[in-house]
């Protein structure tokens, strides 16, 4: 690909592809719609691949059209020998060759990629986050800030920012198509590195890629990126947030004396002790309900009566709380909202 | 070659493990039998090199083993051996009774051998907790010695019972290939405790 | 009331005859009808994930049951159908290919399919015994080692046992390879079929190993509280990926070698030519079999295997896609300048030639390390590997079955309903998983129990399932076909398809004792030669003589029925010690009726000169 005319070739190829596969999918949630460093690398790599694909395959199938056209045993030719041939030297010498050359073409950036998709924060500077993974939710704990949340995960727009992941329970695998690929997260000691860095504003569809039970498929999550100047914002008020503060109407205050004897136990409000349950610091900005209802009072109440109907298979006791209990815990947990930056800032 | 002749020839060739084609094919398959032990042995050697370090507070390597006990275990395996060629050697020379006389002292060896790993795993167990539940080093290290030492188990038995079983009829061309086999898994047994020897104590116990 | 009774022992007698049975030939039957059965239930799990898939937040199976319904179709697929079928060509043709009477160890034969029945028994029993495995094919652990129910404990002991029954097949086939050749067939004189079984076997025998060793470690950490996968005590997850892909990818080439080795005997055959580049295709599968190994951690780029681990393992797979390309272009040039006759065996290989080569082409680019970042558990890879696999393995399978059903059960599969059979389910292969591409990429994980509403995934997903039942049609009218050609089609000549090997120079189906004569094997491709000559049959190499044969026996049955029974103590003890008792009774039978195999002489038998000339009118 080295001529002017290869060269005018092989990017007209590529535009077309990305053209034609860059219609597929939803924003936000494929990798065929990349909107961060990681997945837009990734995805010139998938063009490049399919384009050195379909030329092969363009080849083999000329040959074959061709061969199963011309060769077919005719009629009255029943008794027809061919000619036996051995091999061609030649021949067997081309096809040998030239996919060794577009092999490399292929490995040259694919490693420069891996290594560059492997580096690590070196400064004390950056934005590192610790990513926890259990079945089936994800915990975020921002590393030098004292922050903990879960499920929506808030980063700066341009910015790298770095995660180390680890499980609580069996493996599981972080996975934000649109941003950056994946990585397992492991329990005990294989920790594993990756970075985010998004190139638009916006909610991006997050979710678990590997096998960790039956709530395996419902194990979403959302990356909230906003501006740099809206991410110190948040940062700022999720430090200042008040775990004690007293919510402002009735039935959200027994709520929260409902929520205090019942569920505080596994679930943090504030950094502060952590929790074997999700984090809720900021339960009245989050964008989903166990990471796929819709966050309104009715879903709410429905996951705190029987969780294991929503989400098969995870650790949560149903029936803690009567009913009418449930409907003013969901009160005082729908009014946990301890920044001005919420999803919907990222836009 | 008929019946007869293989169970009565009338003098012994060359390689009588090899004269017949049974005898060929269980040759060849027994090779490649321990090719896949090879592989077998090699797969619990990772293991265990993954997790020698994961005492999980409890002893590690270089508290647990001593090295005399295990030197003697090694002089014993490595002897057996050498008696189980003896054996051989006088298999092909079609001595029977001499190789029935090294074959035992073979057994014996193994005995000793086998006796002395209960007792090391006894002494573990009992001396310093370190059992097959205790920690991962423990669960790898009972898993890659036991699975040797249950291998030395069955080779004992596998030649005592061929020992039995042809002790009144004496050498053909039938019970040959079967005695060979035998010693070549012997000798397999063998080679793999000296890679433990090393890879499992020596290593252990310098570090 | 008579005839009642002798129906009633004729049926004992066949079913006894099958028990205890050593011949390769019928065992191959067994693998076949074993391997058959399960791929439809296996079939029919993949029919009910599409089903549940069909549109999005469908109900139709709780979450819990989907995961069993996908461990459950992987590993019956692989294990329980894909392979067994192979063993039923291998056990079919390879003896007759290579001029032998019999395998090496013809009574390790029946103990290798016995193991594998009942390991696959074992595994089934799963569903009515209180839950099927449910942490996929691959049991990763934890999730694996703390699944609460006792499927996985099934998952362990059933491929435990039938996995030892495949190391004992992978032997027997070496052996039978290595000594048991005809007279002036060399290596390179063997037929391609027989290469790719020959280097099968070795990636079986290296292979396997480590998985019974990663199965072990499983079974002692479920059963016997041991701590290898327990990362609390120091145990490395980690190492269980590792095992079970230093054995699962091997085991990627175990299946797809033979069905290479099909291709190239029928592209041969019904294009009437020679196999092109015979020496090239044998290098290859060589090579291929080689870089095998070398290639695992490929499945675990996304493990954190670290940037250095991942380009080597990048590059290593990359070269793959090199030999296999060399066998495309040998194959394309085998057709060309031929005489192609469009049979159902001949289609099924043509249709596997562009498919095979998308399933390749994905496979390059799931090699690309990186970008695996976004393939990796996503459908791209499910739709990568049912390319390969049932692209390749299946079309493999069925193209083999068209071409040597007349040498295995003496009549040709009729052709019209051959090609009925082929084209729904061509159709609806590509339908179910082309789509899938594209899915993976849109964002949709594997083993995903639901899709949600408004992610874009929506008509793929519904597309995969339509296609899914083309699948089943085409399946349902294969079997037709099989009932069919048995009840209506005429017996088959010795070579109805103008054949080039040893195979088709005896009678369909072949006697017991295969070759009356050993045949003098002069070159490849044995006996066109010969009919290239104008002669009829093979010279023989050797004077008409007595033959010698092994009995049968009912030790391998009964070996592996104490194996099996002995299974189900493990599973239970963990519950209740009593259960112990059940594993002594289960290895007393297997040891006891080993030492009865030692010290009981098994010389055979010999079928007398003159027997076979008294028979030679009816053969």
């Amino acid at each position: 690909m080295k001529g002017w005319m290869g060269k005018f070739r092989a990017l007209f190829l590529l535009g077309s592809l990305s053209l034609i596969l860059s219609g597929c999918g939803v924003d936000k949630v494929s990798a065929l719609k990349p909107e961060g460093y990681g997945a837009e690398l990734l995805y010139d790599l998938m063009i490049l691949s399919i384009a050195i694909m379909i030329f092969v395959f363009i080849v083999v199938m000329a040959i074959y059209t061709f061969v199963l056209i011309r060769y077919r045993q005719k009629k009255g030719q029943e008794d027809y020998i061919p000619k036996q041939t051995e091999g061609n030297k030649m021949l067997e010498i081309i096809w040998t060759v030239i996919p060794i050359i577009l092999l490399l073409v292929l490995a040259v950036p694919t490693v420069t990629a891996v290594f560059d998709l492997a580096e690590e924060s070196s400064d004390e500077a950056d934005i590192r986050i610790d990513v926890t993974s259990a079945q089936f939710w994800w915990q975020f704990d921002y590393a030098g800030e004292e922050i903990s949340t879960s499920q929506d995960l808030y980063i700066p727009k341009g910015e790298r920012v770095y995660l180390t992941m680890k499980s609580a329970d069996v493996i599981h695998s972080f996975w934000v198509p649109s941003i950056a690929g994946k990585i397992d997260t492991n329990p005990g000691d294989n920790e594993n590195t990756m970075y985010l860095e998004a190139t638009e504003e916006g909610v991006y569809w997050g979710q678990c890629a590997e096998l960790c039970g039956p709530s395996h498929s419902l194990m979403d999550f959302r990356v909230v990126v906003v501006s740099p100047e809206e991410y110190e914002q948040w940062v700022s008020d999720m430090q200042n947030a008040d775990p004690e503060a007293e919510p402002e109407t009735q039935v959200a205050q027994e709520g929260k004396e409902i929520f205090e004897n019942n569920c505080l136990s596994c679930h943090a409000i504030g950094s502060q002790p952590k929790g074997v349950g999700p984090n809720l610091t900021n339960f009245g900005d989050r964008t989903k309900v166990a990471g796929i209802m819709e966050p309104t009072k009715d879903n709410i109440k429905q996951w705190i009566l029987n969780p294991n109907e929503i989400k098969p298979g995870n650790t949560m006791p149903a029936n803690l709380v009567d009913e009418e209990e449930a409907g003013k815990v969901a009160e005082y947990l729908m009014q946990l909202k301890p920044s001005e930056v919420t999803p919907e800032s990222a836009q | 070659m008929s019946n007869e002749d293989i169970l009565n020839p009338k003098q012994m060739p060359h390689e009588p493990e090899k004269a017949t084609l049974e005898g060929k094919n269980k040759f060849v398959g027994f090779w490649f039998f321990l090719g896949g032990e090879t592989v077998l042995f090699a797969s619990l050697f990772g293991t265990y090199l993954a997790l020698n370090d994961s005492t999980a507070g409890g002893p590690g390597t270089e508290e647990l083993f001593g090295l005399e006990l295990v030197f003697v275990m090694t002089m014993l395996l490595l002897t057996s051996s050498l008696t189980s060629v003896y054996a051989m050697y006088h298999m092909k020379n079609n001595n029977f009774s001499k190789m029935m006389v090294w074959l035992g002292v073979t057994v014996a060896l193994g005995l000793c051998f086998l006796g002395f790993e209960i007792y090391e795993f006894y002494h573990y167990i009992h001396e310093y907790e370190f059992t097959f539940r205790s920690s991962a080093l423990g669960s790898a290290f009972y898993t890659l010695v036991g699975f040797h030492g249950g291998h030395v188990l069955f080779g004992l038995l596998w030649i005592m019972t061929l020992m039995g079983r042809n002790a009144k009829r004496g050498l053909n061309l039938y019970n040959a290939p079967k005695f060979y086999i035998a010693s070549l898994y012997w000798h397999f047994i063998d080679v793999v405790w000296v890679f433990i020897f090393t890879v499992v104590y020596l290593m252990g116990k310098v570090g | 009331m008579s005839t009642a009774v002798a129906q009633k022992k004729g049926f004992g007698a066949f079913m006894w005859d099958y028990l205890t049975t050593v011949d390769h030939k019928k065992i191959a039957h067994l693998y076949l009808v074993a391997g058959g059965l399960f791929f439809l239930l296996g079939g029919l799990e993949a029919m009910i994930i599409r089903i549940q898939l069909i549109k999005p937040d469908n109900e139709f199976i709780s979450a819990g049951l989907y995961n069993e319904m996908i461990t459950m179709h992987g590993t019956t697929m692989i294990f329980l159908a894909a392979m067994p079928l192979l063993f039923a060509l291998m056990n079919a043709v390879v003896p007759l290919q290579i001029g032998a009477r019999d395998v090496a160890f013809p009574f390790l034969n029946s103990l290798g399919f016995w193991l594998f029945f009942f390991g696959g028994v074992i595994l089934n029993c799963s569903w009515f015994m209180g839950g099927a495995p449910d942490a996929g094919w691959t049991a990763y652990a934890p999730l694996s080692t703390t699944s609460p129910s006792h499927g996985v404990d099934f998952y362990v002991m059933g491929l435990q046992i039938s996995g030892a029954g495949t190391l004992i097949g992978g032997i027997n086939f070496l052996v039978t390879i290595v000594n048991m050749r005809a007279p002036g067939m060399s290596y390179m004189r063997m037929p391609l079929f027989t290469w790719t079984i020959f280097v099968t076997s070795t990636l079986i025998l290296f292979a396997f190993p480590a998985l019974t060793v990663g199965l072990f470690l499983m079974m002692f950490d479920r059963m016997f509280g041991s701590v290898f996968f327990d990362v609390a005590a120091g145990g490395n997850v980690i190492i269980w990926e590792h095992l079970f892909w230093i054995f699962g990818h091997p085991e990627v080439y175990i299946l797809i070698l033979p069905v290479f080795g099909v291709f190239s005997e029928v592209f041969a055959t019904f294009s009437k030519k020679r196999l092109f580049g015979y020496s090239a295709m044998v290098f290859a599968t060589v090579l291929i079999g080689f870089l095998g190994f070398m290639v695992w951690a490929h499945h675990m780029f996304t493990t954190g295997m670290g940037p250095v681990a991942n380009s080597i393992f990048a590059v290593t797979t990359m070269a793959i896609a090199v030999p296999t390309g060399i066998k495309i272009f040998n194959w394309l040039f085998t057709m060309w300048g031929g005489a192609i006759r469009m049979t159902t065996a001949m289609l099924w290989s043509v249709a596997f030639i562009p498919t095979f080569t998308i399933g390749g082409m994905t496979g390059v680019m799931l090699a690309a390390a990186a970008a695996d970042y976004q393939y990796h558990d996503t459908y791209f890879v499910v739709a990568h590997f049912h390319y390969v696999i049932v692209g390749g393995v299946v079309f493999g399978i069925f193209a083999a079955l068209h071409y040597w059903w007349p040498k295995m059960f003496g009549k040709v599969l009729n052709e019209k309903l051959g090609k009925w059979a082929f084209w729904p389910f061509f159709i609806g292969f590509h339908l179910t998983f082309f789509i899938q591409h594209f899915l993976g990429l849109m964002g949709m994980p594997r083993r995903y129990w639901k899709f949600l509403d408004g992610q874009g995934l929506e008509t793929g997903n519904l597309i995969s399932t339509i296609g899914a039942f083309f699948m089943a049609l085409g399946v349902i009218i294969f079997v037709w076909n099989i009932i069919y050609t048995h009840m209506k089609e005429p017996k088959a000549s010795a070579d109805p398809f103008d054949g080039r090997t040893l195979e088709w120079s005896i009678p369909s189906p072949p006697p017991f004792y295969n070759f009356k004569q050993t045949p003098l094997v002069r070159g490849l491709d044995a006996l066109w030669i010969e009919k290239s000559e104008g002669k009829k049959a093979m010279t023989p190499a050797e004077p008409l003589g007595d033959i010698h044969m092994p009995y049968g026996s009912i030790i391998p049955f009964v070996m592996s029925l104490g194996l099996f029974i002995a299974g189900f103590g493990f599973i239970y003890q963990v519950d209740n010690p009593v259960w112990l008792s059940l594993v002594f009774i289960g290895m007393g039978i297997t040891l006891g009726s080993m030492f009865v195999r030692s010290v009981k002489d098994d010389l055979g038998y010999h079928i007398h000169k003159e027997d076979l000339e008294k028979g030679d009118g009816q053969l």
